[in-house]
């Protein structure tokens, strides 16, 4: 939930001007609006990368406003996040950067290679899972960087333009992924995107920002 | 491949300056063997009218460890083919006496003339030979093999800060990214850093390894010691219990430093 919030990198260029909108537990959630108007900003402020200005912000039921560092850490845990430029470790294989959040939230390695090889399935790139991310292709470390998100079962998926540069399998495969997070793990969904698809199979929410403001649209 | 690519930046920088440390430690003992040879053949002599204590001579100064007087019986032997045994005995009773001084260390020329100025008050004294213009030649000459070590010493440390720097760019580089999306999914600092801490002391031991590994070989084929000793320089080239905790030290701190540094400096992407 923002009440208020206003975004900026440097106190001089504000991008988000008091913000107020609600995400409820559950809901999948779009945020669109034209290049450079805010929502990768505005994204970044949900797991705590930019905080707020003014105004308050609650995620998963943590105010990440003044959040310690020790907090946000554990607020990270348990929110998947998958960005345009996959942001993937190079020097570790396909295996490893899928089981990155498992890792991190201490999980054994019996069960944390059962969910690496079940999710590497699911994004169809089972036989690659030895490769580095620099021998697959973009639409391959996009999968990649899916499942990564996955793999812990977070309570929220954040998705900065998670199909911008694929072809329509892997972007078909990538909204299969996201609406079975929403319905199946009950995971709340917000994705960044300058395009909805019309074949979605989950009901939405959607935020447009313009100006700075956040409007719903109904 | 690729793992060997990652670890050998950080291991040939290293090794550089492990290994120009060991170099510079072999001068200086070189310098400092040297300097003690020159010290264990230099010796004072003075001439005293009447019998003096050797102990009342080393505590006219304390840069003189030790006295001792020259015999000058050999003279005599010697003498006693050509001259009467009466010339002899009266020979024996004005012959003044002759001692050495031995000194804890190669004496300065600065030091020498106060040491000079000592033994000059001492109304029993003589005359004094310090063979100052010999001693200077060859001071000047160990100045100038120290000054050639501090030198290489300076140069050491330019290059070793150089290197350091050069990798502390590459590391921030191939690392900055890993730990800003490590952090991304909340993994605490400790996590974060374990790959780069874990990275530069497996670094450090395989440098060290390659070091000692280089210095021992060199000294089991006796290269340099055997060029010193002809000179008459017996220098240990590597002492291998303490030269190679050094190395290991040297080499484990210094990572371990770049790595800290790295950690201080990650800044999270925004």
């Amino acid at each position: 939930m923002a009440e208020d919030i206003s975004l900026a990198y440097n106190s001089e260029e504000t991008i988000i001007s008091k913000a107020n909108f609600s995400v409820s537990s559950g809901d999948f959630v779009f945020i669109t609006g034209a290049s450079g108007s805010g929502k990768s900003t505005l994204l970044r402020s949900f797991y705590g990368a930019l905080r707020p200005e003014n105004g308050s912000l609650v995620v998963g039921g943590v105010e990440v406003n003044n959040i310690t560092n020790a907090r946000l850490n554990f607020l990270r845990r348990h929110i998947g996040i998958v960005f345009q430029d996959y942001k993937l470790i190079k020097d570790w294989n396909i295996e490893k950067n899928v089981a990155l959040p498992l890792l991190i939230n201490g999980y054994a390695k019996d069960i944390s290679d059962i969910q690496v090889d079940k999710l590497l399935n699911h994004v169809k790139l089972s036989h690659k899972k030895e490769k580095y991310p620099q021998e697959l292709s973009g639409g391959e470390q996009q999968r990649v960087a899916m499942a990564r998100a996955l793999a812990h079962n977070p309570i929220l998926i954040l998705a900065d333009e998670p199909t911008g540069n694929l072809d329509d399998y892997s972007s078909r495969l990538i909204w299969n992924l996201l609406e079975g997070a929403n319905t199946q793990l009950k995971a709340t969904v917000v994705i960044v995107t300058h395009h909805i698809p019309e074949d979605l199979g989950v009901s939405y929410k959607h935020f447009n920002i313009e100006g700075g403001t956040v409007y719903e649209i109904s | 491949m690729r793992s060997v690519k990652n670890h050998l930046s950080l291991i040939i920088a290293l090794f550089t300056i492990v290994f120009t440390m060991q170099v510079y430690i072999v001068i200086e003992r070189t310098v400092s063997a040297y300097e003690k040879d020159l010290n264990k053949n230099y010796s004072i002599v003075v001439v005293t009218k009447k019998s003096v204590k050797p102990e009342a001579l080393v505590a006219i100064s304390p840069t003189i460890l030790a006295a001792e007087e020259l015999s000058t019986k050999k003279v005599l032997e010697h003498l006693q083919s050509q001259m009467k045994q009466r010339h002899i005995d009266l020979l024996k009773l004005a012959l003044p006496h002759f001692y050495s001084l031995h000194l804890n260390h190669y004496p300065t020329p600065d030091e020498i003339v106060s040491l000079r100025k000592k033994l000059q008050q001492n109304q029993n004294i003589t005359r004094i030979e310090d063979f100052s213009k010999s001693h200077d030649t060859i001071y000047k000459l160990l100045l100038l093999y120290k000054s050639i070590s501090i030198l290489f010493a300076i140069g050491i440390f330019a290059v070793t800060s150089l290197l350091i720097l050069k990798e502390m760019r590459i590391w921030q580089f191939q690392h900055n990214e890993r730990m800003s999306i490590m952090a991304m999914f909340g993994a605490p600092v400790w996590m974060r850093s374990a790959v780069l801490f874990r990275l530069s002391i497996v670094d450090a031991i395989i440098a060290s390894i390659l070091a000692v590994g280089t210095f021992a070989y060199a000294d089991f084929i006796h290269i340099g010691s055997e060029q010193l000793h002809e000179i008459g320089i017996d220098v240990l080239v590597f002492d291998t219990l303490n030269d190679s905790l050094l190395i290991f030290g040297v080499a484990l701190s210094l990572s371990i430093i770049l790595a800290i540094l790295i950690v201080i400096g990650h800044k999270e992407e925004v």
